[in-house]
């Protein structure tokens, strides 16, 4: 276990700086200087040498990506060539929305459609099975931008109860925060209900063939017992698979909602960094999506673990 | 059966909830939230050359020794007044007295010399350096006075002293400015939520008459639908420039806003490579000029009518004049004049676009009106990193289509390794006079030659000037609609 548990962590430091240099050099290939870029059309030529040499880019590129990997590992993510701050910190303001904003829309998916799959296929071919395949394919059919749009038109114009965009910030009261995720929240939320609803229904409707769920049912145990008790716990498998998935997803996903909604999270973040030729803060991010989607997969295979005995002995 | 004491209820009822709008305007009345698409990277107008730096910092929080009012004229500002000596080089400044910058550092003459100073130092940013270049001496006989002698007289001095890039800083705090910026103006920085808003409050010890706004928050909304959307909801009382023309109609129709528009200092050309064959023959670029048809273009990006330009020069300035007949259009001349360049079936060329969207929606049309007369414009588009880069930079192009928004920057063609690459000695020789002449009906004189000489040689393809799009909320007054220099004053914004 423990023989297994070090390759796995050999393995993961190997993908990530397997990773950095890849987005390093990546970027490091992009045309366009970020010191022209902030000066502008009329800028003196002194001008801009004197912010390369601010900025640091008249330094060779691998003492550059050194710096930056050295960087990561101290903690110290470097400084916004735009912005002019800590990166680490800017980071950790867009964080403060983005995060609640994916966990909200997660919960709200779940809480969405896990139920409706299961209330699917416990009425396997009956109307309540074809009315929530019905929703589930206007959720996938419908883009999430789009629904946003109408969110806002319906609930912030219509009859002012949110604003139709922004966030004033935690400091703010939670009230007022909670208030401008909400209708955020549930855009984003709505393709992932409509997924796992879909998702659900169908593994559950496998399991149920299964031949333990046959035995369970052939010991007599009564029916719902059987569903939640035996064929639940196996099913949720590839739920949870899904659900891993999404949350990557969500976290990097999130810049068309971000936009529709003029919030300042990470994806729009990433976005402007992107136009704006900040390329500290897109490496910085990218290395951060990409060490999040690992640490994603991790947990999500833990929990196949707790959930199925069977899959702890394989690994 | 309705009883008295229902009516009466009833009556109150209806007296608090008429009162009820009143309160929220109450409440309104010394606070405003402003919405603006581009958020400033940093806070400091002296070391870039952001638009949005400026938008939010100019006049608010940091003031020059002038400054321009709404009209675009030169007025007084931390300077009460000035003279110009004879010589024509001897600029001295009567200071304001008791102006104090937000830290409580007193206003006095060594700070004009430490910013002015500090703007040309070999380790500044200044993007407009240029504006100080032409500074040989700065004096400062007492604390309300400064003396600047100029190396040679130079028209456009005191105009550029009230951009952005000559604000007044102090010593202590100038470090700080891209973060933490303390000037002399009526507000003060409270906070900046980066990604979504900026909090200013009135500053107290304001030298000047006092804002009647207590509080002021710039809310930076890049999404056009997301900013419809704010105005309608009254999250916004004002969008400084709509990034949505389409949605005009629509908020015009609204009775709790108010659209006005207003002219720009922004050129939007069809910049043409001049020193690249075949735009460097001047057919071909008369050619091109012939088939540009400036009013079907303007109305497929905006859809409504916007100034139309015959040459670099916006119509905000005095000595604007209407050039866009030079060349009209005319397909069967355009044909005639590319055969005798010697390309009877037209050509191909790139035609390469950065992002915003009046240079895309332009650049499609154009290719389109192109294609009349044989010349086959092949669209790529580029991020703004990479047109830097490659079209003005590394003037790898033939075609392009960009908007020149720094004010009276008609100079720019007497540069000869601008991106364009015209060459005029005609026309530098020109531009150098006007530099130094100082009369201003014989510099505007010039300023009108000037512009007939790039309308004659089609150096670019000049096509109109961005517009500025102002929505606010019906009893929002004292917002700037035309855009002398892209400012938005607070100080004077106030509710009706």
């Amino acid at each position: 276990m423990l023989s297994f548990l070090a390759r796995r962590c050999v393995a993961l430091v190997a993908t990530l700086l397997g990773a950095a240099l890849v987005i390093f050099i990546a970027l490091e290939v992009l045309p366009g200087d970020p010191a022209a870029v902030t000066l502008g059309l009329n800028a003196a030529p002194e001008a801009l040498a004197a912010l390369r040499l601010e900025m640091g880019l008249d330094k060779p590129a691998p003492v550059r990506f050194l710096a930056w990997i050295s960087g990561l590992l101290t903690g110290d993510l470097g400084l916004s060539y735009t912005y002019r701050v800590p990166v680490a910190q800017l980071i950790g303001e867009r964080m403060a929305v983005t995060l609640p904003l994916a966990l909200a829309a997660i919960m709200l998916a779940t809480s969405i459609g896990v139920p409706l799959g299961l209330l699917a296929a416990a009425n396997h071919n009956r109307p309540t099975d074809a009315a929530v395949m019905v929703f589930a394919q206007l959720g996938l059919a419908v883009p999430n931008f789009w629904f946003g749009l109408l969110l806002v038109l319906l609930f912030a114009i219509g009859l002012g109860w949110f604003p139709a965009g922004g966030f004033p910030g935690w400091q703010a009261g939670p009230a007022a925060a909670v208030k401008a995720l909400l209708l955020p929240a549930f855009a984003l939320a709505l393709p992932q209900a409509a997924i796992l609803a879909r998702v659900t229904r169908s593994s559950m409707l496998d399991t149920l063939q299964e031949d333990f769920v046959r035995t369970a049912r052939a010991k007599g145990l009564a029916e719902p017992v059987t569903v939640v008790r035996h064929a639940l716990r196996n099913a949720l498998i590839p739920v949870v698979t899904i659900m891993g998935l999404q949350f990557s997803v969500l976290i990097a996903g999130a810049i068309i909602i971000e936009n529709v909604f003029a919030l300042p999270g990470l994806g729009r973040l990433v976005f402007q960094s992107i136009t704006q030729h900040d390329l500290i803060v897109v490496k910085d991010l990218v290395m951060l999506f990409a060490g999040l989607a690992i640490l994603v997969n991790f947990a999500v295979e833990l929990v196949y673990g707790l959930i199925d005995p069977r899959l702890r002995e394989t690994s | 059966m309705t009883t008295r004491r229902d009516l009466l209820a009833g009556a109150g009822a209806a007296a608090l909830a008429a009162q009820l709008p009143l309160v929220a305007l109450a409440q309104a009345k010394d606070s405003v939230i402003i919405a603006m698409t581009l958020e400033p990277p940093t806070l400091d107008p002296t070391s870039g050359a952001a638009q949005a730096i400026r938008e939010v910092t100019l006049l608010n929080i940091f003031e020059g020794l002038v400054k321009m009012d709404r009209t675009g004229k030169i007025v007084p500002c931390l300077a009460e007044s000035w003279e110009i000596a004879p010589d024509n080089i001897t600029y001295s400044f009567k200071l304001r007295r008791g102006a104090t910058f937000h830290d409580g550092t007193p206003f006095s003459s060594e700070q004009v010399r430490f910013s002015f100073e500090r703007a040309v130092a070999p380790e500044s940013t200044n993007a407009q350096r240029q504006l100080f270049t032409p500074i040989a001496e700065i004096a400062t006989p007492d604390p309300a006075s400064v003396v600047i002698r100029l190396k040679q007289p130079t028209a456009n001095f005191l105009y550029g002293l009230a951009w952005g890039d000559a604000v007044i800083v102090a010593p202590a705090s100038a470090a700080n400015n891209k973060t933490n910026p303390v000037g002399t103006g009526p507000f003060k920085f409270v906070r900046w939520n980066r990604g979504d808003r900026l909090e200013l409050e009135r500053f107290d010890g304001y030298w000047g008459e006092k804002p009647t706004l207590a509080k002021a928050t710039f809310r930076f909304i890049a999404d056009p639908q997301a900013q419809v959307a704010a105005l309608r909801a009254g999250d916004v009382h004002a969008q400084t420039n709509l990034a949505a023309p389409e949605a005009v109609p629509q908020l015009k129709a609204d009775p709790k806003l108010k659209v006005s528009f207003g002219k720009t200092e922004g050129e939007v050309i069809l910049a043409i490579n001049n020193a690249k064959a075949p735009f460097n023959d001047l057919r071909v670029r008369q050619a091109i000029a012939h088939v540009l048809d400036r009013k079907t273009i303007a109305l497929g990006v905006y859809g409504f009518d916007v100034d139309l330009i015959g040459s670099h020069f916006s119509p905000l300035h005095p000595a604007y004049i209407d050039l866009t007949g030079t060349y009209p259009v005319d397909i069967p001349k355009a044909k005639a004049l590319l055969a005798a360049a010697g390309f009877p079936n037209g050509f191909s060329c790139t035609l390469k676009l950065p992002p915003p969207t009046y240079a895309r929606r332009s650049g499609e049309i154009i290719a389109a009106l192109l294609a009349q007369i044989g010349i086959n414009a092949s669209i790529e588009p580029l991020e703004f990193p990479q047109w830097l880069e490659r079209v003005f930079r590394g003037k790898d192009f033939d075609l392009s289509v960009i908007a020149h928004t720094e004010p009276l920057d008609i100079n720019i063609y007497a540069r000869d390794d601008y991106y364009f690459q015209y060459k005029n000695p005609e026309f530098k020789a020109l531009m150098a006079k006007i530099d130094v002449t100082l009369d201003e009906g014989q510099r505007d004189e010039m300023y009108r030659q000037a512009q007939r000489i790039l309308a004659h040689d089609a150096v670019n393809g000049f096509l109109f000037i961005l517009p500025k799009i102002t929505v606010t909320a019906a009893g929002l007054d004292g917002m700037w609609t035309d855009w002398p220099l892209p400012i938005t004053p607070l100080a004077e914004v106030r509710w009706r």
